[in-house]
């Protein structure tokens, strides 16, 4: 039932409201609505109620295992929201003086220095708001360098057909064309290719190393060179840094540019969808351009802001302010805990889980897509023998995963792998959860050559059952009318 | 018994042996037992041969840059103490973030692990409890703005503005790249709108305020424009305060072809006319930010950026969109619908390169909405109007203060003060009150002029406060 409808005309959650005061300074009528809007009348314990049993149809880390590739949905430590909800950081007005804010400040200014030294960049911006603007700042910094040495015939941005929908989209926001790369056989960029589209129109490559097809990219020095000897630049997309954390830096890769998604790698919330922050960092030859706001420290006193006016060939502001600090304090906290020992273990664990799964499920008839290379942090799974043979789809194992306790894997990404599943099982899954979501993966195998209806018509347990995406997008209902409003 | 003593008497009292089993394995759940029978099933010696496809030259040392770990505990000392170092001070600054009362269900709700650590509902069954939210999201947000569809939000009110013009520039037949853009739009927000929209050609053209008023003058509009814009943004109420004509300005727009976006506060919109009702044919785009609505000020962030349009406009809207559908029984339930517009479909040709939503604070905000309705919204909007209204009553007796526009406005107003603002503003910040903005930094010809906002979280005593601190500093 939908909070409007248990809407009753005149009850309220009267509590909540200011002292009541009349409008004794009247705006004139052609300002004013005639009509108050349309929302939910109901008392507080309505709504606690109503979004307490919401939430319960949920899915989420604390509840479930979640292996869900590119996504990184490891634990979110508790006092890492604890804190940054304390009121001394939640009530500072976004252009309150500096001077007022140097607690904040500080906790900005060194996960800009954590960020610096975990990816080998020489600067770091925390402004992008989310993976996708840190990606677009990205690549906005590569075409800003360009133009300041009026290298302007640079139109083109490289991406490896493996990479994420966001890389070509951000590409075209800043202006580019977008060329894609094929991969070869082992995973690899197929070097041979690349070779022969890199030139003087080539602005940059987008790579993801530890690629999307969890393998690391082993001609990372070759792919280097060739962009670099060809004038161009390297972006270097975060979403895999999970992997390598303390292991090796992409700064040290030869990237110049790189967003991160600490929603992922450090454990910020996802939210149900955000908010995310995408910090950026670059080489040197970057550093003019990055975005603004960032934290300085000149005399290791006093922190203050670095704007426009302090950086004048930045690429901007993203947002109307500095950035996602809440987002931002998350991240810091959780950096804190971890620290310089714990960092490496992180991509540790996260790859022994992975290669652990994957063995095992290699061993008990999955199909790896990738099974004579390491797994980094994930791996790819393809049920095409599945689909042809029984006619249960990746996306009927995923639904059947969900009766059995376990959000499903990624679907259908990346898309040069037909049927895949890709599985990201983090850092902070035991053993037990592991050996679990085996046996349920293969217990679902079997039911697909028995019974694959049960996966066809899956799932069976959850508060609804499959849903009709053809009839939402058709027949689109994406608002609630009332009977009054009919 | 005795295995557990000793092992306990070993971790508890061998410093290194403490540091080896706590410290170094943050949230990691994994016993040497464990390891060993992994790296045994996967057929590697040791974690680190799991590595062994890095190139060698390519890896790196201990990062020793970077702090070592602390415990929970230490933590939480460290951010109290840096917690404390913020100094408080009573906020009468608005420009676009405003401090209103969060009932204290908002957050309790809203942190919830099952909507705190849940993915973007991408599995819908799974997903039921974030996707009916965002659908009652829409909905709401729908009804405030009047318009007929809603997103799922998007990530603050600047970057909602920018997704906004390039959602018009899609959508405009004459294929103009145009925009016309008033100076009385958030000048962050310009800032953004311009980082975010100048590689795709898109030309910003500026419409200045009229100096008397603070508002667009419906009456210098060229008339000679026809099809030459994309759009024409309207904000309401604008950066300085102040209620433009909407009706005038709305129809304008339309007679020369270009669409209207409109940037509006929601809780304004419990009082004022909503979007869809400006003008003959009302705004075709409108967008803004959703901060009021339950997210605390948080020094800028996490904010919500909303975006609202007419229905059929809705396959060039950005962003996240829930529709409710049936499931194989018939039963009704929620999904993401509409997502051949999305990167992750489209790739290079999607709408935008968005991934997300603002989902948490999408959650706190429509929690807020439901607590407080439409007569807590109404209310609030009139208690932050009217205490505006009671500050600028005590301020205009001081001598050498201006009100320099003559214009209606809403819970926000300029004032120009007979002395250098900024220094006004420290010595303010001194006696622990944010006296407002400095408008000079944006509008150089606003020298020493402040915006003043006035929420209904003030009271009466610090209002009275303020104005006498005030009058003492412009009086010394």
């Amino acid at each position: 039932m939908l909070i409007f409808e248990q809407s009753v005309p005149g009850r309220t959650a009267t509590t909540q409201y200011p002292a009541k005061k009349l409008l004794t300074h009247p705006i004139p009528e052609r300002f004013l609505r005639k009509r108050p809007p349309e929302l939910p009348e109901v008392s507080e314990m309505q709504v606690v109620r109503h979004y307490t049993r919401l939430s319960q149809k949920n899915f989420s880390i604390d509840t479930h295992f979640y292996p869900l590739g590119s996504c990184t949905m490891k634990y979110n430590p508790r006092v890492c929201h604890t804190l940054s909800m304390l009121p001394d950081f939640l009530n500072r007005h976004p252009l309150s003086p500096d001077e007022y804010n140097q607690g904040i400040l500080a906790c900005l200014y060194e996960l800009q220095e954590i960020l610096k030294e975990v990816t080998g960049m020489q600067g770091v911006s925390l402004a992008p708001a989310a993976g996708a603007q840190g990606e677009f700042s990205g690549v906005a910094m590569i075409r800003a360098y360009h133009d300041a040495r009026n290298d302007t015939e640079r139109t083109e941005i490289l991406v490896p057909n493996a990479a994420h929908g966001t890389n070509p989209a951000s590409a075209v926001m800043c202006g580019f064309k977008v060329r894609e790369i094929p991969t070869d056989e082992q995973g690899d960029v197929n070097l041979e290719a690349l070779r022969q589209v890199v030139g003087p129109q080539t602005a940059g490559i987008m790579l993801t190393n530890p690629s999307t097809l969890g393998v690391f990219e082993r001609k990372m020095t070759e792919i280097a060179a060739c962009i670099h000897e060809a004038g161009g630049l390297l972006y270097y997309d975060g979403a895999n840094l999970n992997a390598i954390l303390g292991k090796v830096r992409p700064g040290d890769m030869g990237f110049d540019v790189i967003h991160m998604n600490l929603h992922k790698t450090f454990s910020t919330p996802h939210g149900g969808g955000g908010p995310g922050a995408g910090p950026v960092g670059v080489s040197e030859r970057l550093l003019p351009f990055l975005p603004v706001p960032i934290v300085i420290n000149y005399d290791g006193q006093v922190y203050r802001w670095l704007d426009k006016a302090d950086c004048p060939q930045t690429i901007g502001h993203l947002l109307a302010y500095a950035g996602n600090i809440g987002v931002l304090l998350r991240a810091y906290i959780y950096a804190r805990l971890v620290g310089r020992e714990g960092i490496v273990r992180i991509a540790e664990h996260a790859t022994l889980n992975a290669n652990y799964l994957m063995q095992q499920l290699m061993a008990k008839g999955f199909e790896i897509a990738f099974p004579q290379r390491r797994a980094s942090h994930e791996f790819i799974l393809t049920l095409k023998q599945q689909a042809k043979n029984y006619g249960t789809t990746a996306m009927h194992f995923a639904k059947r995963l969900l009766d059995k306790g376990f959000h499903a894997p990624t679907t259908y990404f990346p898309l040069l792998v037909p049927e895949c599943l890709l599985i990201e099982p983090t850092e902070t899954e035991d053993k037990a959860t592991l050996d679990d979501f085996i046996n349920a993966l293969t217990e679902t195998l079997h039911e697909a050559e028995t019974t694959p209806e049960l996966l066809q018509n899956a799932p069976h347990t959850l508060p609804v059952k499959k849903l009709d995406d053809v009839k939402a997008a058709k027949m689109l209902n994406i608002k609630y009318t009332s009977s009054s409003q009919v | 018994m005795i295995t557990i003593l000793s092992f306990i008497l070993n971790v508890a009292f061998n410093p290194s042996n403490t540091e080896t089993t706590y410290y170094l394995m943050p949230y990691i759940p994994h016993t040497q037992e464990d390891i060993n029978a992994m790296l045994s099933a996967i057929g590697a010696d040791s974690i680190e041969d799991l590595f062994d496809e890095i190139p060698p030259e390519l890896r790196c040392h201990q990062l020793d840059n970077m702090p070592s770990s602390l415990t929970e505990m230490e933590v939480v000392q460290l951010i109290r103490q840096r917690a404390a170092q913020n100094k408080q001070g009573t906020c009468f600054i608005g420009a676009g973030a405003y401090e209103h009362h969060i009932p204290a269900a908002v957050w309790e709700i809203t942190a919830r692990g099952e909507y705190y650590s849940a993915y973007t509902p991408y599995q819908a069954e799974a997903s039921q409890g974030t996707l009916q939210l965002l659908y009652e999201f829409q909905t709401m947000l729908a009804n405030l703005t009047g318009m007929e569809v809603a997103n799922a939000s998007l990530y603050d009110g600047a970057s909602a503005l920018a997704e906004a013009i390039l959602m018009a520039v899609r959508l405009t037949k004459t294929k103009s790249k145009k925009i016309l853009l008033p100076t009385t739009v958030h000048p962050m927000y310009r800032q953004a709108v311009s980082t975010i929209v100048k590689n795709q050609a898109i030309e910003l053209i500026e419409l200045n305020y009229t100096k008397a008023t603070g508002t667009i003058s419906p009456n210098h509009l060229p008339n000679d424009i026809s099809k030459q814009y994309a759009a024409l943004v309207i904000p309401q109420p604008n950066f300085f305060g102040n209620l433009e004509e909407i009706h005038e300005l709305t129809n304008w727009a339309h007679q020369q072809g270009m669409l209207v976006i409109a940037v509006v506060n929601p809780i304004s919109l419990a009082i004022l006319t909503p979007p869809s009702e400006w003008g003959e044919k009302g705004a075709d785009i409108v967008c803004g930010e959703g901060q009021p609505l339950g997210i605390p000020l948080s020094y800028g962030g996490p904010y919500l950026g909303f975006m609202c349009c007419k229905k059929a406009y809705i396959r060039q809207m950005p962003g996240r969109i829930v529709g409710q559908t049936i499931d194989l029984d018939g039963k009704v339930g929620y999904t993401l619908t509409l997502q051949a517009r999305e990167q992750h479909i489209r790739r290079s040709k999607a709408t935008s390169n968005i991934c997300t939503n603002q989902g948490l604070m999408t959650t706190a905000a429509t929690i807020h909405m439901a607590l407080l309705g439409a007569k807590g919204l109404a209310q609030t909007a009139i208690a932050c109007h009217e205490n505006t209204h009671l500050l600028l009553a005590k301020l205009a007796n001081l001598a050498g203060v201006e009100f320099i526009f003559d214009a209606h406005f809403f819970h926000e107003a300029v004032l120009k003060l007979p002395k250098p603002v900024d220094e006004v503003l420290i010595q303010l910040a001194a006696q622990e009150i944010f006296g407002g903005y400095a408008l000079q930094h944006h509008y150089p010809e606003l020298k020493n002029c402040l915006l003043i906002c006035v929420t209904e979280m003030r009271t009466k005593q610090e209002i009275e406060a303020y104005a006498e601190a005030l009058q003492a500093i412009l009086n010394n």
